[in-house]
């Protein structure tokens, strides 16, 4: 038998099949879970829920019952997606992993589905592991909001993002396509290897047109990280990519997730803290966006955090409106009927 | 014993070179007899099975499963574990020491193989390497060996330490045992839970790097080249990358004895299928990119692959309920092995049934030394499986004899169904 032959023939292998998620059309469990469309109609919600009378409201969502689930701290996520789902008028309850039967050891689906049997109508997860809101949407077929899941994803952060960028460059547009952030180039910078924030907005931002710069030192920016998608490149020289940058979004360096990795952070600081002279000699014009928490001094100087060109705080104050308009999603989603 | 003449079938034998049509006769748990249709001259009184249409082949050899038992019942038993084996026409296992405690024991290697087992399939324990598997001290190989351990291995938990390698490799040379290498360097994949690659980025998951399994391999072989005199065998399990075939291939052409496994997940998924955290798509090691895959298929296609070894790692259906990160290594495998093989081997890439069936049993019979096993020659072990090889099927992990579904391969098509598996002339399987 001629083995090379018989090897060179292109084989069909098995299929990939398709995703059964979200199992709920009012689930949000990754960025990509959304068309250009549904961005579009996620925008225009959260500018009509924020303009509206806050006692009108309150019908919206009136004595619906939302659980939150949060394995890990948080201020800004948290915070913002309470004061969403109570400004809809709905009831919201919290659970943390340090004070609960999660303690005692329960697992995530018993736990989801306990919520479930308590009458929550859908679940809001903030979780440190990678993947965590696809098992519960799995285990409750209620629609799961992903606050955050380990290295993985948060998408409501990439929307939030992405409507302090339209503020800025797009007279607040609500509209979007896959055109209307041409010519912007969005730089991230920092701990990428471990955030949840990079990966929903390189994934989202490229699909509006946008390019998408990822710069760090090797060890938090592997190269495998250009495939994540399209209209992604990699720049290691944090001053090149400033000069090119419309935007600039600085990370902290979670030192929780490093996982024994070594960083000198002395030398990170020389190469990739944002600094005002940096700042203003390399990208003048240019919005910078930080997630939070921020480590003042760290990535980013206390001057370029409270600085004019800064937005730290814009993007909070963006999470309220942009979390109203999801939460009212899953619920409004839930009432047409679930798919599964 | 009863007698049991299977008639009208079409025999593939490929240790014996025999691909054609023969009637068989069972008794006393050994091959009796082999004739042309209708010839058996000693088959009076012997139960008749009816093969017409039917392949009849050695029963399948499985060298990697996880029968967990002893200490971890409520995943799998011996018996549970058999009566799958035997369900996808297996009629020896060598079962995998990780049990609770490590067998690292003449005492449980023995435990293992009793009758009280209820087992439906030959049980060949694989011995633990080092003491409780802890990569320290070498257990004693002559001793597991009289007890019925036919290779040792520390699975699970690869021998990282040179010296203990090379000790071990030098007493089963002397003891006449293989050496299985779970080959992954474990001081590079520590929290991690798929392929290091794009998938794993995207998401959000630490990686395993293919150099963790080909690093491995690379020492062993050294460490085999220097003991060439010894003559010492090193076998690589459920091999999965491109570099670990290339190395084992290469060391081969240099005349070293190095064999290697591959399980069908390894030759038929890749990370891909890992999709949105599917924890039945997480084994280690990994399930790989599409290049490592097809170098899988490669490697079995032209012969560097000695067996296909299924790695059946039976968990409880709660176990893998969980966040991907938590949830334990490994898939059930022994149904789906035969049928597999035959539906993307044979059918799709157009291997002989004849070298499928090699691979599945008279190969993985000589790499472990199984004496008259993996052959239907007169006097071998009336070990047999019939099955009807166009036949396609549906696999149903509700339908499973073992206790456990954690599967990739839940409602994929099947090719080749079993209709009898016969054991040591008992009839331990009889399929619709």
């Amino acid at each position: 038998m001629n083995v090379a032959a018989a090897v060179r023939r292109p084989l069909h292998p098995p299929p990939v099949p398709a995703s059964p998620f979200p199992y709920h059309p009012g689930s949000l469990l990754s960025i990509m879970d959304l068309t250009v469309e549904g961005v579009s109609h996620i925008l225009e919600r959260a500018t009509a829920l924020e303009d509206m009378d806050p006692l009108k409201r309150d019908d919206i969502l009136a004595k619906r019952r939302i659980a939150l689930l949060f394995y890990e701290s948080s201020t800004r996520t948290r915070t913002s997606f309470e004061l969403a789902a109570k400004s809809l008028g709905a009831d919201t309850t919290l659970v943390s992993n340090l004070s609960s039967s999660i303690e005692k050891g329960e697992s995530l689906k018993d736990t989801g589905l306990t919520l479930r049997a308590l009458g929550a109508e859908a679940i809001i997860l903030r979780h440190n592991s990678s993947g965590a809101a696809w098992l519960l949407e799995e285990s409750t077929h209620l629609p799961v909001l992903n606050a955050g899941d380990g290295m993985h994803e948060h998408p409501t952060q990439a929307l939030l993002d992405l409507r302090t960028i339209l503020t800025h460059l797009r007279d607040g547009a609500t509209h979007v396509t896959p055109e209307t952030l041409a010519g912007v180039t969005v730089t991230i910078t920092g701990d990428i290897l471990h955030s949840r924030v990079a990966r929903s907005n390189m994934l989202l931002l490229p699909r509006l047109g946008a390019k998408v710069i990822l710069c760090g030192p090797k060890e938090l920016l592997p190269e495998i990280a250009i495939g994540a998608g399209p209209g992604i490149e990699i720049e290691r020289d944090f001053e090149a990519a400033l000069r090119r940058s419309e935007v600039i979004m600085m990370l902290r360096i979670q030192a929780e997730r490093l996982a024994g990795l070594q960083l000198d952070l002395q030398e990170y600081k020389t190469s990739y803290q944002l600094t005002g002279q940096r700042l203003a000699a390399l990208a003048p014009q240019a919005k910078v966006l930080h997630p939070g928490p921020i480590i003042r001094g760290m990535e980013i100087t206390a001057g370029v955090a409270d600085g004019a060109q800064s937005c730290i705080l814009e993007q909070v104050t963006n999470g309220v409106a942009i979390r109203m308009a999801v939460v009212e999603r899953a619920l409004l989603s839930a009432q047409q009927g679930a798919r599964a | 014993m009863t007698a049991i003449a299977i008639r009208n079938g079409h025999l593939i034998d490929p240790a014996a070179g025999v691909d054609a049509a023969k009637d068989i006769l069972l008794k006393d748990g050994r091959v009796a007899e082999i004739a042309g249709p209708g010839k058996l001259k000693m088959a009076n009184g012997a139960e008749v099975l009816d093969a017409t249409g039917l392949t009849i082949a050695p029963g399948l050899i499985d060298i990697h499963v996880h029968l967990r038992e002893p200490g971890q019942g409520y995943k799998e038993t011996i018996a549970s574990g058999t009566a799958a084996a035997a369900a996808g026409g297996f009629t020896s296992v060598a079962a995998m020491p990780n049990t609770t405690p490590v067998n690292d024991s003449p005492e449980i290697t023995r435990w293992m193989q009793a009758p009280e087992r209820g087992a439906s399939a030959r049980v060949f324990p694989i011995a633990a390497a080092t003491r409780g598997s802890r990569g320290e001290a070498v257990n004693d190989f002559a001793a597991l060996k009289s007890a019925g351990a036919v290779a040792v291995t520390d699975d699970g938990r690869p021998i990282l330490k040179d010296s203990v390698m090379r000790e071990v490799l030098s007493a089963a040379a002397r003891t006449g045992l293989c050496v299985i290498q779970h080959a992954e360097d474990t001081r590079i994949t520590q929290g991690a839970s798929m392929n290091l690659g794009p998938v794993s980025f995207k998401l959000g998951l630490r990686g395993m790097p293919a150099e963790a399994e080909s690093q491995i391999v690379e020492r062993d072989i050294r460490l085999v080249t220097e003991l060439r005199d010894a003559r010492a065998h090193l076998h690589v399990a459920h091999t999965s990358t491109a570099a670990a075939v290339a190395a084992v291939r290469q060391a081969r052409r240099n005349g070293l004895r190095i064999t290697c496994e591959v399980a069908p997940h390894h030759f038929l998924l890749t990370e891909e299928h890992v999709g949105f955290y599917n924890t039945h798509a997480k084994m280690n090691p990994p399930l790989r990119s599409a290049a490592d895959r097809d170098a899988m298929i490669e490697g079995i296609l032209d012969g560097v692959v000695d067996a296909i070894a299924t790695d059946h790692a039976p968990h409880a259906a709660h176990e893998k309920e969980v966040e991907f990160e938590q949830a334990p290594n490994g898939i059930t495998g022994l149904e789906t092995a035969l049928g597999l093989s035959i539906q993307w081997l044979h059918k799709e890439w157009k291997m002989p049934l004849g070298r499928i069936l090699s691979l599945l049993s008279a190969q993985p019979a000589a790499l472990l030394g199984l004496k008259n096993r993996g052959t239907l020659t007169i006097g071998s072990y009336a070990d047999v499986v019939v099955f009807d090889p166009r036949a396609e099927w549906t696999y149903r992990a509700t339908d499973s004899k073992s206790k456990a579904k954690n599967t990739p391969f839940d409602g994929w098509t099947m090719r080749g169904k079993i209709r009898w598996t016969i054991s040591e002339g008992r009839l331990v399987y009889t399929g619709a």
